[in-house]
């Protein structure tokens, strides 16, 4: 092989550099991110806690398809509680802090969803009405 | 020898090239009945003007909810307007932005020369003159929108016949507001939200970049209300809705009774909201 020691060198710097966020942490990917529990106390969500954690994401899109496409708008009961379909009629009435439930865990994931650009944190109606 | 056989290729791609251009205008031609048939062709359009001169449009089946604005009860209460809109605004976070070239309409009030161009201005009464007409959407029943629109973010629901808009799913390219004929949708040039006084929780704003326009109130209909613009007029019989295709329902009965006109027929669109002025 020519120039043996030239690529391997390379090759260590270019691993090292690529991983370099892993080991600059000292291989911790920091505190895990505690979302607040729903302040009124509810404890039954819609689905169960790892199906959230995993998929709330599909549910809101297949939400969205089911009202604004399908005209199908039947509540959701859970725990005799009823629901609307929808981020605000739905998820806000019990994680009524967006800033300690959801963005605790898509700051913490580096994912930023579009969701409040049209749809009302109970934060951004408090600030309205004090207007 | 090398002269010749350079002409010759320049020709055959010369051919080419044409045929590849003609083609398709051949292949439109030929299908065309007219053309196709010859003379049998003038027998279509003597069909077609026979259909037209029962004066029944065709419409599509199922529900279709429409809209009958009885102006008669306007013209002595433009207060219940002002309300009315106000009901709309409020309902749907629709933002007031002052400029007329950024403003939100969902429904706004209007002249008659503005909101029926096609009919005749001339010496028209005092009451059509003074008085201002609702506006909104005409949830059409042949909507230009929904045709122009790339994205399918407005779309004819099925179930009710309302031209309803995933705002999810517009890319702002307004391809919908060069194609309807009544200027009823708006674009939101900025963040519509320091524009909105008072939030309705149960409805979502909009942002920078989508387009907008009456909705025909479909989530308070999913919850067995009426629209808010008709519930405030409720009683005086100034806004009727209804299923345009039942023939028991209070709208066909106004229809029915009543001379009623639509705005810009000749468009096409064939609007589901009628006016009695
Ligand atoms: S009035 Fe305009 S926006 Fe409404 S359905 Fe007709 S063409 Fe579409
Ligand atoms: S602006 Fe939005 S709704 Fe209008 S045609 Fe484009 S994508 Fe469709």
């Amino acid at each position: 092989m020519y120039n043996k020691g030239l690529i391997v060198s390379g090759l260590v710097i270019f691993v090292l550099l690529v991983t370099f966020p892993i080991w600059f942490n000292g291989l911790d990917a920091g505190p895990l991110p505690k979302p607040e529990l729903p302040p009124n106390g509810t404890k039954e969500c819609v689905a169960p806690a790892a199906e959230m954690r995993d998929r709330h994401m599909q549910l809101l899109n297949e939400w969205r398809d089911d009202v604004i496409r399908n005209s199908s708008r039947e509540k959701i009961v859970v725990a005799g509680v009823e629901y609307g379909k929808g981020l605000q009629l739905a998820c806000m009435q019990c994680h009524s802090n967006k800033e300690k439930f959801c963005d605790s865990c898509h700051d913490y994931a580096a994912v930023q969803p579009t969701c409040w650009e049209c749809h009302i944190t109970p934060d951004e109606a408090a600030k309205k009405e004090a207007q | 020898m090398m002269d010749n056989k350079r002409r010759k290729f320049l020709k055959m791609a010369g051919a080419t090239v044409l045929a590849g251009i003609s083609a398709p205008a051949i292949v439109k031609l030929s299908s065309n009945p007219a053309v196709a048939a010859g003379d049998g062709g003038h027998e279509a359009p003597a069909a077609a003007h026979a259909a037209t001169d029962t004066h029944d449009e065709e419409q599509s089946s199922g529900v279709r909810l429409g809209m009958v604005i009885d102006m008669r009860k306007f013209y002595q209460n433009q207060g219940m307007l002002d309300e009315a809109i106000a009901a709309c605004i409020k309902a749907h976070n629709v933002p007031q932005i002052p400029d007329p070239k950024s403003e939100i309409k969902w429904i706004w009030k209007a002249g008659f020369g503005n909101v029926f161009p096609e009919h005749s201005q001339k010496l028209r009464s005092e009451k059509v003159k003074d008085n201002q007409f609702p506006a909104l959407c005409n949830h059409c029943d042949n909507p230009s929108c929904v045709k122009a629109c790339p994205t399918k973010a407005t779309f004819v629901v099925e179930k009710n016949g309302i031209v309803a808009m995933d705002f999810h799913r517009c890319i702002g390219c307004r391809f919908c507001m060069a194609a309807c004929p009544y200027g009823a949708r708006s674009f939101n040039w900025q963040d519509p939200r320091p524009f909105i006084k008072e939030y309705n929780v149960n409805f979502p704003t909009r942002g920078r970049g989508v387009v907008e326009k009456c909705n025909f109130c479909g989530e308070r209909l999913a919850l067995g209300l009426e629209p808010a613009c008709v519930e405030v007029c409720k009683g005086t019989g100034a806004m009727v809705f209804g299923d345009l295709n039942d023939p028991h329902s209070e709208i066909r009965k106004v229809l029915d009774q009543e001379f009623t006109i639509q705005r810009k027929p000749a468009a096409g669109t064939k609007p589901s909201v009628f006016y009695i002025v």
